[in-house]
């Protein structure tokens, strides 16, 4: 669970990615791995060097490699197939739903470089849109890691897990919020920090800054609770609803645009089933442009601090009696 | 008139359970023709046009080229036959009944609410369907992918795509053509439906994608044209095809859009209309 007092250490979730698909690929003889033309920084390349005739560079050809991907699934191959996000998702879609989504094949997409972070490469290689449509896809597991302990962790249930999956990594180091031993579950939040007043929902590298507003929040007398989303979908709509009503407030923050992300697929859910206020910390109506992922950060507002801020509206919101 | 066929011991399948003689050939590419018509005509919309196109192709591929048991559609050992033009789905699911795959009877129930037989194929629907498909230009792909599978299994697998020439003007086709020669699949064959026909009209006046054998060619592929209505001239380019290695073979195959109805032939009308009642017993005649 989490290592509250340990010393922050930062780990790019792609890095864990690569080396656990090698050690996948030494466990099961049918994991093939695919990529276009990106392997040194998807690390897939970890496993081309380890397993050359599993490994299938596709060049620049991101809709043909969901073909072959498809292919390979249907002859009883588990197989990964990486790009950056932007392509994995936008390039890409018809493909997804007619290949992966529609005929439910065994393939998981496991995506790089994903959101803002990206930086300096700027607003065409910034995917802020990914997770609207891979949750507009029947079928499809959506799972966005906290940190590279649970990438490990949710590449390895991806593997042993039927169907098509969307895994949503990031091109930075970023901070590792679990311990080594931390059990994943699929579908099920993870309540990080327990609290009274309201609650904080994030999912990927939001959950390290939700940990941060929530203590900083203690030393305003906010009592916050913490629940890490990592699976989109299928959603845990308990974990949401109990938080609503036993805290009465909801704040969501994530790295991607407002329509189709993590608050899109909660708020329904509160509305229907505990209507609290809310708010959300996540792109608004525009692309990003070029910059440091820490600038972005901060010029985007998807900074601890922002979301402590919401948490305090959001509360008072609450003290405010409907009528 | 249900179709049941000996159910053949793998260990000893080793060809194709029908292997029909040229005559017989011939006879069931018109039995297919004629499912088509009243396949279409009862569901009241389909795309009889390239069905009819590529009904030849289709059973020299089932009843005379591939290793398939339709009493064990998903067989690791089988050759693999993927309809990339998904609206051709009539035809493909004509051949799998009279294979055996199901009963003749279901044919009837094409693209009707509850039905195994939708309006575009879907894999996981219908016994015998390789891949989902009708968003064209993504079958090659898959075919690909299936035979990367096959090799790196050391199976003996053919893998079969059929295209239509419209689809040849899809990117992702000539995607899939690069990495087929960059993979040097000597186990893929793909026959481009060549009935030059698309749903606005000709494709030379749409998208014209000639020369055609010579792109394929630059694309790392032995490349064969041929008859597609001419059974002798189709088996001799499948054939040939297994003998070449280190390259995938496409067969440009010479078709006409409705082939086998005078009034459907080279009738774009009937690209993507089902025959009248009328219409298709006038039909039907013709393919007595």
């Amino acid at each position: 669970m989490a290592a509250p007092n340990s010393p922050v250490t930062e780990v790019a979730t792609r890095e864990a990615y690569g080396r656990t698909l090698v050690e996948l690929g030494k466990q099961n003889k049918d994991i093939v791995v695919l990529d276009a033309d990106l392997s040194r920084s998807t690390m897939t390349y970890l496993f081309a060097r380890e397993f050359p005739e599993r490994f299938f560079d596709c060049g620049l050809e991101e809709q043909n490699m969901i073909g072959i991907a498809a292919g390979l699934a249907a002859a009883g191959k588990t197989v990964f197939a990486s790009t950056f996000a932007v392509f994995a998702a936008c390039r890409c879609f018809d493909q997804l739903r007619m290949c992966l989504s529609q005929p439910k094949l065994n393939v998981k997409m496991v995506a790089t470089h994903s959101g803002i972070t990206v930086g300096e490469d700027g607003t065409s290689h910034q995917a802020i849109e990914d997770l609207a449509l891979y949750c507009a896809l029947p079928g499809f597991t959506v799972v966005v890691p906290a940190d590279a302990i649970e990438a490990v962790e949710a590449v390895k249930t991806a593997a042993a897990t039927p169907g098509p999956f969307y895994i949503r990594l990031s091109r930075p180091k970023t901070p590792l919020v679990y311990s080594e031993g931390y059990r994943f579950t699929l579908g099920k939040a993870v309540t990080l920090k327990q609290g009274r007043d309201a609650t904080v929902i994030a999912t990927g590298i939001m959950v390290a800054k939700a940990l941060e507003a929530a203590k900083r929040l203690t030393g305003e007398g906010i009592d916050c609770r913490v629940i890490n989303i990592h699976t989109l979908n299928p959603l845990d709509e308990e974990a949401i609803v109990k938080a609503a009503s036993e805290t009465g407030v909801i704040v969501v923050a994530e790295e991607h645009l407002a329509q189709g992300g993590l608050g899109s697929r909660v708020a329904p859910v509160v509305a229907r089933e505990k209507p609290v206020p809310m708010r959300f910390i996540n792109l608004k109506d525009h692309y990003a442009l070029s910059g440091s992922s820490s600038e972005l950060l901060q010029k985007h507002g998807l900074t601890a601090e922002e979301i402590a801020r919401a948490v305090k509206e959001a509360i008072q919101a609450k003290a405010i009696p409907r009528g | 008139m249900t179709n049941r066929i000996e159910s053949p011991s793998q260990d000893t399948l080793s060809a194709n359970i029908f292997s029909l003689a040229l005559p017989e050939l011939a006879a069931m590419a018109k039995k297919l023709r004629r499912h088509i018509i009243t396949m279409t005509a009862t569901a009241g919309s389909g795309h009889p046009g390239g069905s009819l196109s590529a009904a030849d192709i289709i059973t020299a591929l089932y009843f005379k080229i591939m290793r398939y048991d339709p009493h064990n559609p998903r067989w690791d050992d089988r050759d693999r036959f993927i309809l990339s033009k998904g609206h051709a789905a009539p035809v493909l699911y004509a051949a799998l009944a009279e294979s055996g795959y199901f009963p003749v009877e279901e044919l009837n129930t094409l693209r009707k609410a509850g039905s195994r037989l939708q309006g575009h194929a879907d894999r996981n629907l219908t016994p015998g369907v390789e891949m989902s498909s009708g968003s064209l230009g993504q079958g090659l792909s898959f075919a690909t992918g299936t035979a990367l599978a096959v090799r790196l299994d050391h199976r003996d697998s053919r893998i079969y795509v059929l295209l239509s020439d419209g689809e040849c003007e899809e990117g992702q086709t000539w995607e899939a053509a690069l990495s087929a020669g960059q993979f040097k699949l000597d186990n893929l064959t793909a026959v481009v439906d060549r009935n030059q026909q698309q749903l606005d009209g000709w494709t030379r006046d749409i998208m014209d994608t000639e020369p055609l054998a010579g792109k394929w060619r630059a694309f790392g592929w032995n490349t064969i044209e041929t008859d597609g209505h001419n059974f002798k001239k189709i088996l001799a380019a499948f054939e040939k095809a297994k003998t070449v290695k280190g390259k995938p073979t496409v067969i440009i195959a010479h078709t006409i859009k409705g082939k086998g109805v005078s009034f459907m032939e080279n009738n774009p009308d009937f690209h993507g209309k089902a025959p009248t009642a009328e219409e298709a017993e006038r039909a039907l005649k013709e393919l007595e």
